[in-house]
């Protein structure tokens, strides 16, 4: 999966914000509908799309939707 | 000697918990919301004073009425329970009063959560086998909602108190096949109510709240939402085939999936995940939220009454809960 692949996945766990708000520097943590549903909606996402696991942590650690990328492409 | 499941019911607390009126409380949440989201539009909850042990005597005299069953056929009472009267005594020992059962009786309690319908029943089993009864009550009643912080938004939208009452004997609608049970106790932290034990007797008064506002406090229910979440999709292959390979059945021949629902958002993914058709999963959480150990013998039922589950058909049943714990069984009805 591309990075663009993946943006345009991880807007689609998002029922609220307009998809143009995402891109690959997006401060995901800074949009409205950021909460603790929509992180375990990324969760699941990442099982489902790539048979892999981040953690609560990971996220934490994580500020632009790149770096999850980047994270979840190095496990 | 085949073991069998004679009958079951479920008693629910009056109190409903809407959507609407957590929508309400919580401006962050809309009844939409909840609705995609956790999929529950409404909860049972205990009043003041209401617990786990009056639900499943409430279970129990239903069961014995709908079936018309002679209560002193009982000798071996389980309570599957995280919500017990007291420290001690033991709360089964209370039931079999009130329940006017007879005194040569076993009564135990099993401090087991999600997992405690399959982990009692595989125990009823074993305990008809060995001998040592014919006449199995298994109680599951569970009240988490008192163990809930008030502002715990999204604990709130899944949980509601529930009990169930089986009748495990010699024949019956379901014969009960062959379990596969684990344990991982390196999961306790993830789901916990860490005060009012042994270990912490006295209350923490910890309470903080997380980047979600969600609050966090030793005295209340505490879930790790993502470690559960991670757990729960990386563990059910493994059990699902392993109680396939235990039964000796493909998972083709099941007709019938029915499973512990912590949430229908996480039902979904498990199903999508085990590819099962959506007419072969069975999904009743709607209307009574994640009752603990009672969500398979609730499902158990209403899939009965709603003709979704009839005689002839194999079932699979998986439960992952606290603990870690997990189990699965197949019953041939």
């Amino acid at each position: 999966m591309t990075i663009d692949e993946f943006v345009k996945r991880f807007s689609e766990e998002f029922d609220e914000t307009p998809v143009e708000k995402f891109a690959v520097g997006t401060l995901f943590k800074g949009l409205d509908e950021w909460g603790s549903l929509t992180a375990l909606s990324i969760i699941a996402m990442v099982d489902e799309e790539f048979e892999k696991r981040i953690t609560g942590a990971d996220i934490r650690n994580s500020e632009t939707i790149e770096d999850l990328y980047n994270l979840v492409m190095s496990k | 000697m085949k073991v069998f499941i004679k009958a079951i019911t479920y008693h629910l607390p009056e109190n409903v918990l809407t959507n609407e009126k957590i929508a309400g409380e919580f401006p962050e949440w809309t009844v939409e919301k909840i609705d995609k989201k956790i999929g529950i539009k409404q909860r049972r909850v205990t009043s003041e004073g209401e617990t786990a042990s009056d639900l499943s005597v409430g279970a129990a005299e239903k069961l014995f009425a709908e079936h018309d069953i002679d209560r002193s056929i009982v000798d071996y009472l389980i309570f599957v329970t995280q919500s017990p009267d007291y420290h001690l005594p033991t709360t089964a020992c209370i039931i079999q009063t009130r329940l006017d059962l007879p005194q040569r009786l076993t009564a135990i309690d099993v401090n087991l959560g999600c997992n405690g319908f399959v982990a009692g029943l595989s125990l009823a089993k074993a305990v008809i086998i060995a001998g040592q009864a014919k006449n199995v009550l298994l109680l599951t009643g569970e009240t988490y909602s008192k163990y809930l912080h008030k502002r715990d938004k999204s604990n709130l939208t899944i949980f509601g108190d529930g009990a169930a009452a089986t009748l495990v004997t010699t024949e019956g609608i379901a014969e009960v096949g062959e379990f596969v049970i684990g344990t991982d106790g390196t999961g306790a932290d993830n789901l916990i109510v860490k005060t009012g034990c042994a270990r912490h007797p006295l209350p923490a008064n910890d309470l903080k709240f997380d980047d979600f506002g969600n609050p966090h406090s030793s005295d209340n229910l505490f879930m790790d939402g993502p470690a559960i979440l991670n757990y729960s999709l990386e563990s059910i292959p493994q059990i699902v085939e392993d109680v396939l390979v235990k039964n000796n059945v493909i998972m083709e021949e099941i007709d019938l999936h029915v499973y512990h629902q912590a949430n229908i958002f996480l039902a979904e993914l498990e199903r999508r995940k085990l590819r099962i058709p959506q007419e072969r999963y069975y999904c009743n959480i709607e209307n009574v939220g994640n009752t603990v150990s009672s969500t398979i013998p609730i499902a158990l039922r209403m899939a009965l009454d709603d003709g979704t589950l009839h005689s002839g058909m194999k079932v699979l049943s998986v439960a992952q809960g606290l603990g870690y714990t997990w189990g699965g069984m197949v019953l041939y009805f």
